[in-house]
C-alpha cells in the first residue's frame, strides 16, 4: 500500500477546466486523473490518453460466441446425436441462425462488461480514495501527482491562477482496497455545498 | 469536432434554472426522503397481488395444468397471451436506451433509466409464463443444452421454442448489464451524498468503487455505445423470435411471413404505452416535471401513433391475404373467427381494432399529444388493445382447427389463470416501487451532460451563436484531436 502526495484542484466549469489542463500539462506537471461527475467529451484527449480498445475486446468476445454456437450445435446434430427430422439435412445452418446470433450478443456483452470492470478495477466492496466528495456531484477534480521536486505552494498558486475554486494537498493511497465506506469517511454535510 | 449547442428550434430537455448540483438534488430527493403514504399503499397493493399470484402458482404446481381452463385445442390460453404481452412491454426500455442512443436522440436521457428498469421487470414477468406452462416446473432445466445422463439427449436447436429460451435469457442478461453499468456513476453520487452509515455502506457496495476518473468515463462511453450497438439488433431479434413461435407453425392465422415486423412494431407500441403510464405518474409524484417534460411525452406519443399505424397496416394486410390466398382455412380464420363481429371471439378482434388502430389516431393532434390526461388514458387503452391482439392471435386460431369434430367449447380462464396474471402485475409493481424508492429514476450523469447543451436556462446563450457565420462558429467551437 503505497501512499503518495497529491495536489488537488477543483473546477466548476468545463470551459475553465480545459485551458487549465493544458496549462498544467505544459508546465510539466503529471496529472494523475481528473474526476468528473459526467463524461466530459474531449477531456481524455486533452489529458493525452489513448483511445480505449474495449470495443476490440467486445468484437473478440462476439466471434468467440459465434464460434461456440456453431461448433456446439453442429457437433451435437451431426456427430453426437444426429436426428432424422423429415429427411432434412443434419447440418441445418439457417435454423441455427437465431441461436448463433443470440450467443454472439451474449458473449460480447458479458465479456465486455467483465473486461470493463477488470480494467477499471470495479467490483462490489472495492474502495478507492476520494479526493473530493463533490466529484460525483458538480465539481471537476484535477489531481496532480507530486514528486520530490514539486513545490506544492507554487503548484497550489498556479492552480488558483488557472481558475481552481478549491485547492488542497492530500496524502493518499493511489490504488484500491477492499472495504466499505462505513468507518473513516465523513458523512455528507449539506453546508459543504452551499452555493 | 464537437458542436456544443443545440438549435433554438428544439425544445429544451431540462426546464428551469438549474446547475449541476441542483440536478443532483432534484433527482435524488425522492430516494433520500421517507416515502409518502401513497408509496406504502401502492406497495401494499402490489405485494398483495404478488402473493395471490404465488398462491395461484402453488395450485398450478401442486395439482397440474388442469387448474387452468385450457382444453383440447386451446393449449395456449391466457398464459402464452400474457407471456407475449409482457415481452412486448419489455421492448421499450432497450429501444429507448439503445436505438435512440445510436440515433443520437438527446431526449432519451430523461426517460431511459426508468424505461430500462421497466424492461427488466417486464421480462422477469414474461419468463414466468412459459416456465410454469411446462407443468412440471421442477424439470425446467431440461430446456438447457447440457451433457446429461439421458443419452445425452439434447434439446432441439431447430425449434423456435428453444430459440425463445436463448433470446429471452440473452435479452434479460444484456438489458440487466446495460442498466446496471449505466447506474454505477449515479449510485456513486448517492453514496457520496449518504447521510447515514448504512446508506454509505450499501450504496458503496452497489457503486463498485466508482470514482468518476476520466479513463473510466472513456471506457464507460465505449461500453455504452457498443452495448447499444449490440442491443439494437437484439431487441429486434427477441420479438422476431417470439413471432417465430407462431409463424413457423402450420396453424391458419399464425403461418404468415409478416409476423416478425408486425410483432416488433406491436412490441414497441405497447412498450411505449407502458413507459407513458409509469412515467406520467412518476414525474408528478416525484416532482420531476422539469426533467420528464411535456416534450418527452409528445415525442413518445409520436412513436405510439407511428407504431400503432404500422400494426394497423399489418392487420389489414392479414385480412387481405386471407381473401387473396383463396385458402379456405385462412379465410375462415380471418374473416369468420376474427373479423366477423358475431363469431364467438369477434368481440376480442374488434376490441383490438378499436384500442390499437382507431383510438391512437387522436395523437395526430399536437394538442392531444401534449395532454397528460389523454396520454395516460390512451396508454392504458393501448395496453388493453395489445393484450387483445395476443389473445386474438392465440385463441381464435386454436379454438377451431381443421377437423370440426375436434372444435372446442368456449374458452374462458379459471381464477388461477387470472391469478397468475395478476401475480405478475404484483411482481412488476413490487419491483418498480422498490426501484423508485432506492435507485435514481433518471440518469443523473446523463442529464448533467445534456444540461448545458439543451437546458432551458442555457439556451438563450445559443441565440448569439446561431447568428454568427458558420466559419467563425466552427473555428471557436471545434477542437482538433
Amino acid at each position: 500500500m503505497a501512499q503518495k502526495k497529491f495536489v488537488v484542484g477543483c473546477f466548476d466549469e468545463e470551459k475553465v477546466l480545459f485551458p487549465a489542463v493544458k496549462q498544467v500539462r505544459t508546465a510539466g506537471y503529471k496529472i494523475k486523473d481528473v474526476y468528473t461527475p459526467f463524461a466530459v467529451h474531449g477531456l481524455d484527449h486533452a489529458l493525452g490518453m489513448r483511445e480505449t480498445s474495449l470495443h476490440t475486446a467486445g468484437f473478440i468476445y462476439g466471434i468467440t460466441g459465434t464460434a461456440t454456437a456453431v461448433s456446439t450445435i453442429s457437433w451435437i446434430f451431426t456427430k453426437d446425436w444426429p436426428l432424422n427430422i423429415g429427411g432434412k439435412p443434419h447440418f441445418a445452418l439457417p435454423a441455427w441462425v437465431p441461436i448463433i446470433f443470440e450467443l454472439t450478443v451474449l458473449f460480447a456483452a458479458v465479456g465486455m462488461v467483465m473486461t470493463f470492470c477488470w480494467l477499471c478495477q470495479l467490483a462490489p466492496g472495492v474502495k478507492k480514495h476520494h479526493f473530493h466528495k463533490r466529484a460525483t456531484d458538480d465539481l471537476f477534480v484535477m489531481v496532480i501527482e507530486c514528486t520530490d521536486k514539486t513545490n506544492t505552494d507554487d503548484l497550489l498558486a498556479f492552480l488558483k491562477s488557472n481558475g481552481a475554486i478549491e485547492t488542497d494537498v492530500q496524502v493518499a493511497e493511489e490504488e484500491w482496497w477492499f472495504g466499505t465506506y462505513d468507518k473513516d469517511d465523513d458523512l455528507y454535510n449539506t453546508k459543504q455545498v452551499a452555493l | 469536432m464537437h458542436i456544443k449547442y443545440e438549435s433554438q428550434l428544439r425544445e429544451p430537455l431540462v426546464y428551469g434554472e438549474k446547475n449541476f448540483h441542483q440536478v443532483t438534488e432534484d433527482i435524488l430527493r425522492p430516494i433520500e426522503v421517507k416515502p409518502s403514504r401513497l408509496w406504502y399503499i401502492g406497495f401494499f397493493i402490489a405485494v398483495t397481488l404478488l402473493l395471490f399470484g404465488v398462491y395461484s402458482l402453488y395450485r398450478e404446481v401442486t395439482y397440474g395444468i388442469g387448474q387452468w381452463n385450457l382444453n383440447k385445442t386451446i393449449g395456449w390460453g391466457w398464459d402464452i397471451t400474457n407471456f407475449v404481452w409482457w415481452v412486448g412491454i419489455g421492448h421499450a426500455g432497450t429501444l429507448i436506451s439503445a436505438v435512440l442512443l445510436l440515433f443520437r436522440q438527446g431526449w432519451r436521457t430523461g426517460v431511459n433509466r426508468a424505461a430500462e428498469a421497466m424492461t427488466i421487470f417486464a421480462v422477469m414477468c414474461a419468463g414466468q409464463f412459459p416456465i410454469f406452462h411446462m407443468g412440471r416446473v421442477w424439470l425446467a432445466f431440461f430446456i438447457l443444452p447440457y451433457p446429461n445422463s439421458r443419452g445425452p439427449l439434447w434439446v432441439n436447436f431447430n425449434s423456435p421454442l428453444l430459440w425463445d429460451v436463448f433470446a429471452i435469457s440473452t435479452y434479460f442478461t444484456v438489458s440487466l448489464l446495460f442498466w446496471y453499468s449505466g447506474l454505477l456513476p449515479d449510485l456513486a453520487t448517492v453514496r457520496d451524498r449518504a447521510f447515514t452509515k448504512l446508506r454509505q455502506k450499501l450504496y458503496g457496495i452497489a457503486a463498485f468503487g466508482w470514482t468518476g476518473s476520466t479513463k473510466h468515463w472513456q471506457r464507460h462511453e465505449s461500453l455504452s455505445l457498443v452495448l447499444a450497438g449490440l442491443s439494437t439488433p437484439l431487441v429486434l431479434s427477441v420479438h422476431t423470435i417470439v413471432s417465430f413461435d407462431f409463424a413457423t407453425s402450420v396453424i391458419p392465422g399464425w403461418h404468415t411471413t409478416i409476423f416478425p415486423p408486425y410483432f416488433v412494431a406491436g412490441a414497441i407500441f405497447s412498450g411505449f404505452a407502458m413507459v407513458q403510464s409509469l412515467l406520467i405518474v412518476v414525474r408528478k409524484v416525484f416532482g420531476l416535471t422539469d426533467y420528464i417534460t411535456i416534450g418527452h411525452i409528445d415525442l413518445m406519443n409520436k412513436v405510439i401513433v407511428l407504431t400503432g399505424s404500422i400494426v394497423g397496416i399489418a392487420y389489414l394486410t392479414e385480412l387481405f391475404m386471407g381473401w387473396y390466398s383463396q385458402n379456405k382455412y385462412e379465410g375462415y380464420t380471418f374473416w369468420y373467427s376474427r373479423a366477423y363481429l358475431f363469431s364467438p371471439y369477434g368481440w376480442s378482434y374488434w376490441g383490438m381494432m378499436t384500442c390499437n388502430v382507431l383510438s391512437p389516431q387522436i395523437f395526430w393532434s399536437r394538442k392531444m399529444r401534449r395532454n397528460v390526461f389523454v396520454t395516460f388514458f390512451m396508454s392504458i387503452i393501448v395496453n388493453i388493445g395489445m393484450w387483445f391482439e395476443r389473445f386474438v392471435i392465440i385463441v381464435t386460431s386454436l379454438y377451431r382447427d381443421y377437423l370440426p369434430s375436434s372444435w372446442s367449447i368456449y374458452y374462458s380462464p379459471s381464477i388461477w389463470e387470472v391469478g397468475f396474471y395478476l401475480g405478475t402485475f404484483g411482481l412488476f409493481f413490487t419491483c418498480f416501487f422498490l426501484f423508485a424508492k432506492y435507485f435514481p429514476v433518471i440518469a443523473v450523469a446523463e442529464i448533467k451532460y445534456v444540461l448545458k447543451r439543451s437546458g432551458e436556462s442555457f439556451k438563450p446563450a445559443f441565440e448569439k451563436l446561431e447568428a454568427e457565420p458558420l466559419d467563425k462558429f466552427v473555428h471557436d467551437n471545434a477542437h482538433a484531436h
